[in-house]
């Protein structure tokens, strides 16, 4: 038993560094915009869907489909962020950005339906079905991979972040968005790139969820549904918080499926949420709301 | 002859006797047309979408009723809709009910039980504000989804649970949901519309604008929430009781659906935000076009897509809903052309119509 939760923990650590990597981009979209991206999730699925062509039409490896994938992906939000999220009046904006984004992955997963219909795909390659022995139990090579990818990306956000400019600029834009356009920081700018980087970072999320899992055009509620639990709980706009709430929730959620029952593991990734905001509500690592401007 | 200099602050045009008026006869001959609608079209096909759409006036209603007037957007009304629909196929197969006219009676029974279950959920999802309260929303609806799949001695998880079919013939079997509907619709209605007009209306609003300084002027914010919260709970449910009671099974994907509260928040938003007939107007004008879309596009994403479009195209020319646009427009020309007449600005207590303000210039001046 003991051994079964020892690997439902590293289980949950793998795939909790995946999910943080997408987690991380939507909590920094909030921080700097202050929407709620609902896309993310079919985002994701686009780019498995992304991967999948580029392997099975034009046999280029995953991980260095990513070379491909990441720029479209970030060219993709930089220009939804322009063409329809820039375009939102201040008035109700957290509820219409919701409902915008919503329209869009709802177009989106209408597109992909069109294209791929609604059989379930996934991605495969020689680390998808192998798996290396360590200690015990057999760790599939790709959730290895997946989550080195996973620390390798959040590691080059956090330089971008805090060691150059256009990092500042967002970091600036999180904390005060109106003092940042007072001290010339260009908003539209950095809002088209936070969210380019936010679609950007599915790329590499997707890339790996696709290969973990069958998906289709419908995977995205899922998706989306658990990576808000994780932002909300880790504190909207703190992507510290998103890093230990993926990696808490998920833990949670597989060993709840070892020690009881996998029925209720995914009820008790939502349950976590909802016990941790009657004691924090504002998540583990979040500001309270300030009154409105 | 001159004019005393009295500043006159221009009243809305809209609000004078003949404006009330109209829109009063205009009110009750609408009220009489829905009556009488499933008697004059009384195809099966089409007194079912109508169904359809009056149950999303009244669940659009209510939720407007919370998230509109307190500018808390709640994604989570589905749990009501389904505790409602649930609760109801409990009490009927429990107690072994025969289908039939009676078992309408149980419906406010349903709304009940969502009401209790939305005190415990509005609790804890009011502790939070703004974003995170919409996200606390949807896990709690994602919660009880899964829930309802899971608690197989209350739920029958996804065998789901049968309801009693009623004796009705086929050609009239839609008309007793279609006034069950409409009865709920008109209860939903004027609850908002009561809510509106009153002082505690005025609170809700008022938590929109600002709550925390509606809270230092006395105001009981949590109370207030809690208590609209737990009445938007209560339509909702009944809502949802119904709809389990038409279609005679129920199963947890379709009590507890994702795309039902993005459905309901859309409506509201297209025909207005906050206001009493936008919802309406937004559940007629949608409704019957998301069944038409589905039954013409099945199977292919050109639905989806179709939605989708129609959603942005929504929120890009219309972010304020075509209510409030609309009557804007209308005061707007109503103002200019009594202007362009010559005449003074609109009173109250004159004639204002674009008929009358002629008239009025020939014989009062």
């Amino acid at each position: 038993m003991s051994t079964e939760i020892a690997k439902a923990i590293v289980d949950g650590v793998l795939t909790g560094g995946v999910y943080a990597l997408m987690a991380a981009g939507l909590t920094l979209i909030f921080g700097v915009m202050q929407i709620i991206n609902i896309a993310q999730g079919i985002f994701v699925v686009l780019a498995a869907y992304m991967s999948y062509v580029l392997q099975t039409y034009l046999h280029i490896d995953p991980f260095v489909g990513l070379i491909f994938t990441m720029p479209l992906m970030f060219i993709i939000g930089v220009v939804i962020e322009w063409g329809f999220i820039r375009r939102l009046k201040p008035q109700n904006r957290t509820a219409l950005s919701i409902l915008v984004t919503f329209a869009i992955a709802i177009v989106i997963e209408g597109i992909l339906t069109q294209f791929f219909s609604s059989d379930l795909k996934t991605l495969n390659a020689w680390y998808v079905e192998k798996s290396v022995h360590v200690m015990g139990f057999y760790l599939p090579y790709i959730y290895l991979l997946g989550f080195a990818l996973a620390v390798v990306m959040l590691g080059a956000l956090y330089v971008f972040l805090y060691r150059t400019r256009g990092g500042q600029s967002i970091r600036a834009s999180v904390q005060n968005r109106a003092g940042a356009e007072l001290i010339g920081i260009n908003i539209n700018r950095v809002s088209a790139i936070t969210f380019g980087l936010g679609a950007a970072v599915t790329a590499a999320g997707g890339m790996v969820f696709g290969a973990t899992n069958s998906f289709n055009p419908n995977s995205g509620y899922d998706l989306i549904s658990r990576l808000l639990v994780i932002i909300v709980l880790g504190g909207l706009g703190s992507i510290g918080g998103a890093l230990i709430a993926s990696i808490v929730a998920l833990v949670i959620e597989d060993v709840t499926a070892v020690v009881w029952s996998p029925v209720w593991a995914s009820t008790m990734f939502f349950a976590v949420l909802v016990v941790v905001l009657l004691v924090r509500p504002n998540g583990l690592f979040g500001r309270p709301e300030a009154r409105a401007q | 002859m001159v004019q005393p200099q009295v500043a006159v602050a221009p009243t809305d045009p809209l609000a004078t006797p003949i404006m009330r008026n109209s829109r009063r006869i205009l009110l009750v001959a609408a009220l009489i047309v829905t009556i009488v609608f499933p008697f004059v079209f009384s195809n099966p096909a089409v007194t079912s979408v109508a169904m359809f759409t009056l149950l999303f006036v009244g669940a659009t209603s209510a939720w407007n009723m919370f998230s509109g007037y307190s500018g808390y957007i709640a994604l989570g009304n589905a749990v009501f809709y389904g505790s409602g629909a649930y609760c109801f196929a409990n009490i009927t197969t429990h107690l072994n009910l025969k289908g039939g006219v009676a078992l309408f009676a149980l419906i406010p029974v349903a709304g009940l039980f969502a009401a209790l279950v939305a005190l415990p959920v509005g609790w804890l999802a009011l502790r939070t504000r703004r974003h995170t309260f919409v996200v606390v929303t949807i896990a709690i609806f994602f919660i009880f989804q899964l829930l309802a799949y899971n608690l197989h001695s209350l739920t029958n998880g996804s065998s789901g649970m049968q309801l009693p079919i009623p004796p009705w013939s086929a050609q009239t079997y839609n008309n007793y949901f279609y006034m069950a509907a409409l009865l709920v619709a008109l209860i939903a209605i004027g609850l908002s519309w009561t809510l509106r007009r009153s002082s505690f209306g005025l609170e809700l609003l008022a938590i929109r604008d600002d709550e925390d300084r509606a809270r230092g002027l006395g105001v009981h914010t949590n109370r207030v929430k809690l208590a609209t919260f737990v009445l938007t709970g209560f339509v909702t449910g009944m809502c949802g009781a119904i709809y389990a009671y038409y279609l005679g099974s129920i199963y947890p994907p379709f009590a507890f659906e994702a795309i039902f509260d993005v459905t309901i928040a859309l409506m509201a938003f297209l025909g207005g935000l906050g206001t009493v007939s936008g919802p309406v107007i937004g559940a007629l004008i949608l409704e019957p076009l998301q069944q038409y879309l589905t039954l013409s596009f099945t199977g292919g994403g050109l639905s989806l897509i179709m939605f989708g479009v129609l959603f942005l195209l929504v929120i890009r020319f219309l972010p304020e809903g075509i209510v409030p646009s609309l009557a804007g427009q209308l005061r707007k020309r109503m103002r200019v052309s009594a202007e362009v007449k010559g005449g003074p600005p609109p009173t109250a207590n004159g004639p204002v119509s674009k008929k009358a303000a002629g008239i009025k210039d020939g014989a009062a001046r």
